[in-house]
């Protein structure tokens, strides 16, 4: 039984909880990962547009540097700028505007150094063997790798020749400050983890990296292979999510990388999950904690709903039971009551008969005589018996009369008197003579002390003892039946529910549970009360039922009649 | 008692009972004669007099009731006393209310009814003279 409603709670509980949690997650899961899809391309996509303006800017400072440099070269002739101090004062000049030249100079075809300002003291220096005084001499226009050098320190150089007439030509050379270049490059870097240099292509580094080969040998995992526009890749550096975008400038064959740290950037995503997973936990603790609590309160209500049922069932059944029973009763008791009306009047005929002179003087009429009475006392045995049955099926009809409770006791115990003497039970009776009549249904109160008895009889078996005892209650508003046995006790586990349906001490299969429950509903309904408990010594227990004194309305005191004036007629 | 001159119908059924009633009632001095069936009461009322009917409730045919109904709407004076099984209480009770004299319990005591057929008697009488003075 409780198993049965145990797995119905498991079932809800699971069926609750499945419906609720699968869309909880479901929305949960997809929220976050289109929250995260975006994010993340939005981080990518703010990366790419930082590459490119960098890109921009980085090939913006190339164009301005060669066209200043350019510019320079053909508005003077070789004389003019080889003047001695003109250089000096051009250089200041640019200088004052800005910062981007280290130094200066005028290199003459043959790769001699002519005019130098600057620094250091390059006048002099030959470069006819050197590979970026080959490319300008074809080129023009010329932007080295970064170098070395004769100073021994990184640096790169812008170089412009100049052409004049009959074949002569002369070399504008400019070294860029790498470190204002560096901080240009370095606009681009984002965060404790990003970084942004740049690369030529043998994959060598032409400003300084921030972290990669620095604070670790990884190198960048990128072919150096010209591509137009803007790469930007995902994947992993240090152990640490990282997007890498690249771009190749367009005034020199360098590639500007930036790396961004994705961790970083995407924290927020990170955040976002925690929050997620926390109030996805929330959710999922406060539904299964409903859930429970929702299926505990359901199958208990169920179980109670299935236990008042059943205990009308069995209540419906009984009465329905009873009734037939009534009704056939009630049958063979006129059947039988017609015969015996017969056998009484030949009875009292021969009686009659009796009375003659001549029959008194026969030496057999004391036998007759006898044989009569005995007849007579018998046809009178018969008869109560059949208006005891008739009794008990009108029985069946609920109806309020004036009852006297002693006379009901009495009554109820001669349908169990032959039981108990066969079990050598002694049934002790206490009848307060002073109890009054009061207003209540027979019938139904010998169904409740036959309940009792019947379960004082079983419990005490054999060789025990059981009494009953009425009074009235103090103060007088209630009749008091106390029926006990020496039997052995309620167990005190199930005292409190005794009343309830299909609780039984009896072996199983012996009682339904049922009798004390259907006693209670009928002393409830006739407005009385009734108590159980067990003997002070521990042997027995004890009922107690209370009938309220209701002495009636005049319309019920009508009807009045007692079963016990009928069978005097 | 003056049971000699209390002329009694008794209605019933059963031969058997009705028989030994009426020898037992004759014997004790009444006037006593019995028929089987409703219909045939009706008959001997309407030739011969009687004082007292003791009527069976429960009989094939015509019951107790419609005898009873139909004797008290024709021969007001007579008094009926019903026979009742213990389950047609309800019967009995309604008899009261149509104008029968009383009811008993089948199967009752000769003296229980002897008792009752005398009271009735009685009541007939006092009814005669209150109506003769009249």
């Amino acid at each position: 039984m409780t198993k049965r409603y145990h797995l119905i709670g498991i079932k809800m509980t699971v069926i609750i909880i499945c419906f609720s949690l699968v869309p909880l997650i479901a929305l949960g899961f997809s929220l976050y990962r289109h929250f995260s899809n975006s994010y993340t391309s939005r981080v990518l996509e703010s990366l790419r547009t930082s590459v490119e303006d960098r890109k921009k800017a980085i090939d913006l400072f190339f164009e301005e540097r060669v066209s200043q440099l350019a510019s320079i070269a053909n508005t003077h002739s070789f004389s003019q700028i080889t003047k001695p101090g003109y250089l000096d004062e051009l250089f200041s000049l640019i200088q004052s505007r800005s910062r981007y030249y280290i130094d200066i100079g005028i290199i003459d075809m043959d790769g001699n150094h002519v005019v130098y300002v600057g620094p250091y003291n390059l006048k002099g220096f030959n470069y006819r063997e050197t590979e970026w005084f080959q490319a300008v001499s074809m080129q023009g226009i010329y932007i080295s790798d970064v170098f070395l050098g004769f100073r021994r320190a990184p640096h790169f150089i812008i170089a412009v020749m100049k052409r004049e007439a009959d074949g002569f030509w002369w070399i504008l050379r400019a070294t860029i400050n790498t470190e204002l270049f560096e901080s240009l490059v370095l606009a681009a870097r984002k965060g404790r983890y990003g970084d942004a240099f740049l690369v030529n292509e043998k994959g060598e580094y032409q400003t300084n990296p921030q972290v990669i080969g620095k604070t670790t040998d990884q190198s960048i995992p990128l072919e150096m292979r010209f591509f137009h526009g803007t790469k930007v890749i995902e994947t992993t550096i240090n152990n640490r999510k990282t997007a890498i975008a690249a771009s190749w400038l367009e005034n020199k064959r360098w590639m500007l990388v930036v790396i961004e740290d994705l961790e970083e950037e995407l924290f927020p995503i990170l955040q976002a999950k925690h929050l997620a997973l926390g109030l996805l936990f929330a959710g999922i603790s406060a539904i299964s904690i409903g859930a429970v609590a929702v299926s505990i309160i359901m199958v208990r209500q169920l179980e109670q709903a299935d236990r008042e049922r059943s205990a009308l069932d069995a209540e419906l059944m009984q009465s329905s039971k009873m009734a037939a029973l009534g009704r056939l009763a009630a049958s063979v008791a006129h059947e039988i009551n017609n015969p015996l009306a017969v056998i009484r009047e030949k009875a009292g005929w021969l009686k009659d008969l009796l009375e003659e002179e001549d029959i008194q003087a026969s030496e057999n009429f004391k036998e007759f005589a006898d044989a009569v009475d005995k007849i007579e006392y018998h046809v009178e045995r018969a008869r109560e018996v059949t208006h005891r049955l008739l009794g008990f099926a009108r029985r069946m009809e609920p109806r309020r009369d004036m009852i006297n409770v002693n006379k009901v006791i009495t009554e109820t115990l001669s349908f169990l008197e032959n039981e108990a003497m066969y079990r050598n039970i002694t049934i002790h009776k206490d009848l307060s003579p002073d109890i009054p009549d009061i207003q209540s249904d027979g019938a139904q109160l010998q169904q409740v002390f036959l309940n009792i008895l019947n379960n004082a009889i079983d419990a005490v078996d054999k060789d025990g003892d059981i009494w009953i005892k009425t009074k009235l209650k103090e103060g007088g508003n209630s009749v008091l039946i106390e029926i006990s046995d020496s039997g052995p006790g309620i167990p005190e586990g199930i005292i409190d529910r005794i009343f309830d349906p299909f609780v039984t001490t009896k072996p199983v299969g012996k009682g339904t549970g049922l009798g004390l429950s259907i006693t209670y509903n009928i002393v409830e309904k006739l407005g009385g009360k009734i108590y159980a408990r067990n003997r002070e010594n521990g042997h027995g227990a004890v009922f107690t039922v209370e009938l309220p004194v209701v002495t009636g309305g005049s319309e019920d005191v009508l009807r009045v009649y007692s079963i016990e004036e009928e069978s005097i007629l | 008692m003056n049971s000699r001159n209390i002329k009694v119908l008794v209605v019933d059924d059963e031969l058997d009972f009705l028989e030994t009633i009426v020898k037992r009632l004759e014997r004790r001095g009444f006037k006593a004669f019995g028929v089987l069936s409703g219909k045939a009461a009706l008959e001997y009322l309407e030739s011969n007099d009687v004082d007292v009917i003791v009527l069976d409730v429960r009989m094939p045919g015509m019951d107790g009731i419609d005898v009873l109904k139909e004797v008290v709407t024709r021969w007001p004076l007579v008094q009926v006393i019903l026979l009742t099984g213990h389950g047609s209480l309800e019967a009995g009770k309604r008899g009261l209310e149509l104008g029968a004299y009383d009811y008993v319990l089948k199967p009752a005591k000769l003296e229980d009814i002897i008792k009752k057929i005398q009271q009735a008697f009685e009541r007939k009488v006092l009814l005669e003279q209150t109506q003769s003075e009249i």
